[in-house]
């Protein structure tokens, strides 16, 4: 086919998007350009502050705000610039030659309007039909896009629906009146994996059959190599590379793409490592229910319980790294905060060397604290935003009994083992970035000397470059300290890396564990592998690269 | 259904209230000290078994509340419970009106504000809310009369009829109506304020959320963003609010009522203060708690009828 | 930007402040500028503003009416403070032990300000003070029963949210007690709402207390704006600013503690600034 300028849907040409005065820098995005073909898939990959969230909402003049706008170039969607049309134009264009989706569906419907009436105004106020028609038009695009009980979606409310169920009707919007491009915004980052993939073949197979151009955001390598015909990397604001998919992803050029596509853990299993036989952490049975059981329910209302863990056991050996992997809802982080007690569990036992933990009270659980530390998921909730640094990693030790200079010093050393520089002691969390955060509440996780870390998701809330150092910290650390950790995560491609052996649960039960290598290699359960074949780009760096 | 355990409570502190008043109980039932014989008092005393323990005490009171037995008042030589009753609708009048002027125009201020924000509109409308807000309801009421009585003779200074003129029946309507006018407005001026002003908040912190940019996608018009997806939403804590304050309007209502003599419970209630009539002065404050508990009954329905993610309990 | 630059950005509330300041320095230098009482008959009643020595007029009883707004800035401003920091610190407690604790705690709490909250204030403050026959030390009890709730509910959803952040749950892995993480994480987390609403509540105070004290439950041996209006009703035909000039004092008061509340509150909050 040839590739003329007349057959671009999509042509952005030195685009530049000015940020308000006083931010930390003048341009969001700075002089990229940008094209899109009919039923191509161009992904526009980048990590936080890239810009590339900015660049697709401006195409359609979404911009958040008089303040941050377009500064110089030109979008042109079909001869026509968009950032110069008159509004009742951009308004003509929108949800009807242009469509978008976005990130979060918990909040991206209106909450007081049925899922029918919000099809129905796409209709209303772009073309004319009568409501009959509208009617059968909505229903057939709930259809298409594999919902179950699309006559009962359309009176339902979203609060009523699933993530993806709710993603699957925002794409039945997206597409109701066949735009000519649909621009996504990383519309499967908030979802689990399995549903990810169902998403992402969703939109490939509707792509299809309408010849649409996508735009697709996001900051997912795996999800890159899974979809896109093409791709555009930027960093700061700037376009840093473009090309096909094969291109970029087999032989980037550009350093800063070399280097997010070194960081990308990959899918091959860690090697095996020597294994000591002392079990430092076990669990037996453990069971946490949360909901009403039992008690009378006045209006017969069917009590809502749910079986968070439901009768798991596992043991952790000396030295070792147990993954705890599966999709929200799975109990996995529940289960991570049982076994360091930060909520008391129905059933079961848990063992921390040969001593019993799970009954004890408040007093006589406190000198077994310093063996069993915890790593946050969230670096900007994890830390008083009102206290010190230097003091927040020095309030363990000073709790269990050590001297404030003895304390201090500690906490001065660790600053320095996690990465930090000294100045860091005196400074408030809200100086440090989302990784340097994290380095800090590792820091606080060993200042007590713990045997035990339980690492809850410590870098899904990351970009990809800083999570692979923070990856290297921890395996320092744990090599360093001869520490064993718990790790709790979703994504498969860092259990892999990081894990010895991995756990896998759903819905509260363990339904397969086994050393790293043998579970991905050669997956047991129906589960297991239906979440290996869901990894987004599970065919791509499965060889070294050269 | 929760509402009947407050009740009980309130009545319980109302009966402890009654005890903590100097003198005994019976002298503060009796009214104006004097007013009763040694005999009667004597009477009420067996009556109310003040001779017998506390608790004994409380369990009669609250049968005789039960039984709508508030307690006399020599005063006005009437039951507590008649003299309510009488003065209640008055009060009921008063506050249907202004409720309904407050929070109707409280959201359409509110609404104007929000969307010509920042302009002209905007910034009176603003100044014109802080101001009231800062006002007392008393003041404002007396002011009223000065300016519009006094001074420019549009409505009467007080009462709520020409009872010498002997209207019938649409004549009487709309004489009431006339003499509506200042007290509801002056009532209504604090909570308007507020209610402009949450409203206006409420608005922008709606269109700061994620649906608007999805709506704005969908290519629709601003108004129908305006009206159809961002009012709805923004309706709910204002509503919600409105429940709150009655009790509000309730103490309001004593200072209103007082100020332009409107014959309503809050007026009787300024009169038993200085009547020392402290039994009928809880009475009240039984039937406007009672008030408050219902009305809040009714915005917890409307509300459930509004946010499709609230189940009627 | 440090927190007194964000304020000073915002003109209406550096405009309260002076205001607010100017009312403080009357309250203060009262028996300076007026060192007669008040309440003692000063002078030809019924004078209308600027004449026979009297800035704002005269009484039917010859009051000097500036004498008295001069020392009714004392009472107001005493009672709203007082009144408000025995209620916050009241509430505090409450707020925090409930949305800490939850469970029986909680519901104890839950029930008593729905009870609060079901019950008139205005017409709460009445009976308390009513029962307890007019003070000062009667009216600041009572402003303070009626307000604490208020503060307890909003004390009681910061901790809420607040107790389940991880920083809070990290506190519990060190082996922290419930007092300290209470005090040391919790609560300076939740300073500025606290002081939001606290300066508002002086506001509220106010309001109240002219209020008690039009209607005749004032001490009756200290001036208040409340009382000289409450006092005027009578000549309001005949002598108008006997009720004018005290109303525009409570409100100048008022309006003025409102715009230094929310200049506060956009200041400790820049979070929350408007689509401009």
């Amino acid at each position: 086919m040839s590739d003329t300028a007349s057959n671009k849907l999509l042509d952005i040409q030195n685009l530049s998007i000015l940020l308000p005065d006083g931010a930390d820098r003048r341009y969001a995005v700075e002089d990229i350009s940008i094209d899109l073909s009919p039923g191509e898939t161009l992904c526009i990959v980048g990590e936080s502050g890239s810009g590339k969230s900015l660049t697709a909402r401006a195409v359609m003049g979404l911009l958040p705000g008089p303040k941050v706008r377009v500064g110089e170039g030109a979008i042109n969607f079909l001869g026509e610039d968009t950032t110069k049309v008159t509004p009742e134009r951009l308004r003509d264009i929108r949800g009807n030659e242009i469509s978008m989706i976005f990130q979060e569906p918990m909040t991206a419907l209106n909450p007081v309007m049925r899922i029918g009436d919000q099809i129905d105004e796409i209709f209303r106020f772009h073309v004319s039909m009568s409501a009959k028609e509208r009617a059968a038009r909505a229903l057939q695009l709930l259809t298409d896009v594999n919902l179950p009980d699309p006559a009962g979606i359309m009176r339902a409310y979203p609060h009523e629906l699933s993530g993806g169920q709710r993603q699957r009707a925002m794409i039945a919007m997206a597409l109701a009146l066949e735009p000519k491009i649909l621009i996504a915004d990383e519309p499967t980052t908030a979802l689990d994996v399995t549903t990810q993939a169902q998403i992402l073949k969703l939109i490939k197979d509707l792509q299809q059959q309408h010849h649409t151009g996508v735009l697709f955001i996001t900051h997912d390598f795996g999800v890159v190599a899974d979809i896109a015909d093409r791709v555009a990397v930027m960093q700061y604001g700037k376009l840093v590379e473009m090309g096909t998919v094969h291109e970029v992803l087999n032989a980037p050029q550009h350093p800063y793409t070399k280097g997010l596509i070194a960081a990308i853990p990959k899918l091959k299993p860690r090697a095996a490592r020597e294994q000591s036989k002392e079990s430092v952490l076990s669990a037996h049975g453990v069971r946490k229910t949360f909901g009403s059981t039992g008690g009378f329910s006045f209006f017969g209302k069917k009590d809502r319980v749910v079986h968070a863990v439901n009768d798991v056991s596992i043991e952790v050996r000396r030295g070792e790294t147990l993954g705890i992997v599966g999709e929200s809802g799975s109990g996995k982080s529940t289960m991570a905060r049982c076994l360091i007690r930060l909520m008391d569990i129905d059933d079961g036992e848990i063992y921390v060397g040969d001593q019993e933990i799970s009954k004890l009270d408040r007093k006589h659980m406190r000198p077994h604290r310093r063996r069993l530390q915890m790593v946050f998921q969230d670096p900007f909730a994890s830390l008083n935003p009102r206290i010190r640094v230097g003091q927040i990693i020095a309030q363990g030790p000073i709790l269990q009994g050590v001297t404030k200079e003895e304390a201090y010093k500690r906490a001065k050393d660790l600053i320095s083992i996690v990465g930090l520089e000294e100045s860091a002691f005196d400074r408030f969390p809200h100086e440090f970035s989302g990784g340097q955060r994290q380095r800090i509440g590792i820091a606080r996780a060993l200042a007590l000397e713990p045997d035990i870390l339980i690492a809850d998701e410590p870098v899904s809330a990351l970009d990809v470059s800083i999570q692979a150092q923070i990856l290297e910290l921890l395996d320092k650390i744990r090599k360093q300290m001869n520490l064993s950790m718990v790790f709790i995560t979703h994504d498969l491609r860092v259990a892999a890396q990081v894990c010895d052996r991995v756990a896998v649960m759903q819905y509260g039960k363990v339904v397969e564990i086994g050393p790293t290598a043998e579970l991905f290699g050669d997956p047991q359960h129906d589960y297991t592998k239906a979440l290996l074949a869901a990894i987004p780009g599970k065919d791509w760096q499965t060889e070294e690269v050269a | 259904m929760q509402g009947i355990p407050i009740i009980i409570a309130i009545i319980v502190l109302n009966f402890f209230l009654l005890n903590m008043a100097e003198g005994d109980a019976v002298d503060v039932l009796a009214g104006e000290a004097g007013s009763a014989t040694p005999e009667y008092m004597a009477e009420l005393r067996a009556k109310f078994g003040l001779d017998q323990p506390l608790p004994v005490q409380l369990m009669v009171y609250l049968k005789n509340v039960a039984l709508l037995d508030l307690g006399y008042s020599f005063r006005h030589d009437m039951p507590v419970a008649q003299l309510i009753l009488d003065r209640f609708w008055p009060t009921l009048l008063l506050m249907t009106c202004t409720i309904l002027t407050a929070v109707g125009f409280g959201i359409l201020l509110g609404l104007l504000a929000a969307i010509n924000l920042n302009t002209w509109k905007d910034t009176a409308i603003s100044i014109f809310a802080l101001i009231t807000y800062a006002t007392p309801l008393f003041w404002v009421g007396l002011m009223m009369i000065v300016v519009f009585s006094i001074n420019l003779g549009w409505f009467p200074t007080s009462g709520m009829e020409n009872i010498a003129a002997f209207h019938e029946g649409w004549d009487r309507v709309w004489d009431i109506a006339h003499h509506l006018v200042l007290p509801t407005i002056t009532l209504s001026l604090f909570y308007l304020a507020l209610y402009t002003r949450m409203m206006r908040a409420s608005m922008l912190e709606q269109y700061g959320q994620d649906y608007v940019v999805t709506a704005k996608a969908k290519g629709l018009t601003e108004r129908r963003i305006t009206f159809v997806h961002v009012l709805r939403n923004a309706l709910l804590p204002v509503v919600t609010m409105a429940g709150v304050q009655v009790g509000a309007l309730i103490g309001g209502s004593v200072i209103v009522e007082s100020v332009f003599a409107w014959p309503g419970l809050g007026m009787l209630a300024f009169e038993s203060l200085f009547a020392r009539d402290l039994n009928l002065l809880l009475g009240i404050f039984m039937i406007s708690s009672v008030l408050v508990v219902v009305v809040n009954l009714i915005v917890d329905v409307i509300y459930s009828f509004l946010d499709p993610r609230i189940e009627v309990a | 930007m440090s927190f007194w630059k964000r304020f000073a950005r915002n003109r209406q509330a550096v405009l309260g402040m002076i205001i607010l300041a100017l009312v403080i320095l009357m309250a203060i230098f009262a028996s300076a500028f007026y060192p007669d009482d008040p309440f003692r008959l000063a002078g030809k009643p019924l004078s209308p503003p600027g004449t026979s020595g009297f800035l704002l007029g005269s009484d039917s009883l010859g009051r000097d009416v500036a004498s008295g707004i001069a020392h009714g800035a004392k009472t107001s401003i005493m009672i709203g403070l007082v009144a408000t920091v025995a209620a916050v610190f009241i509430g505090v407690i409450f707020g925090a032990l409930s949305g800490y604790y939850g469970g029986k705690i909680d519901d104890g709490l839950m029930r008593v300000t729905e009870m609060f909250q079901t019950i008139p204030s205005f017409v709460f403050a009445i009976l308390l003070v009513a029962i307890m026959k007019p003070s000062i030390e009667s009216i600041v009890i009572a402003i303070t029963v009626v307000s604490w709730p208020g503060v307890a509910r909003l004390v009681r959803g910061e901790f809420l949210a607040l107790k389940n952040r991880e920083f809070v749950q990290a506190c519990h892995t060190l082996g922290m007690g419930d007092i300290q993480i209470m005090l040391r994480e919790i609560l300076p987390n939740c300073v500025s709402p606290i002081i939001v609403v606290g300066s508002l509540m002086v506001a509220t105070a106010i309001l109240i207390e002219s209020g008690l004290a039009f209607l005749g439950l004032g001490d009756p041996n200290i001036m208040s704006w409340g009382f000289q209006i409450g006092a005027g009703r009578t000549m309001l035909r005949s002598a108008w600013w006997v009720c004018t000039f005290p109303g525009i004092a409570i409100l100048v008061t008022v309006l003025a503690i409102n715009l230094v509340g929310e200049g506060l509150n956009d200041a400790l909050n820049p979070r929350l600034r408007e689509r401009q």
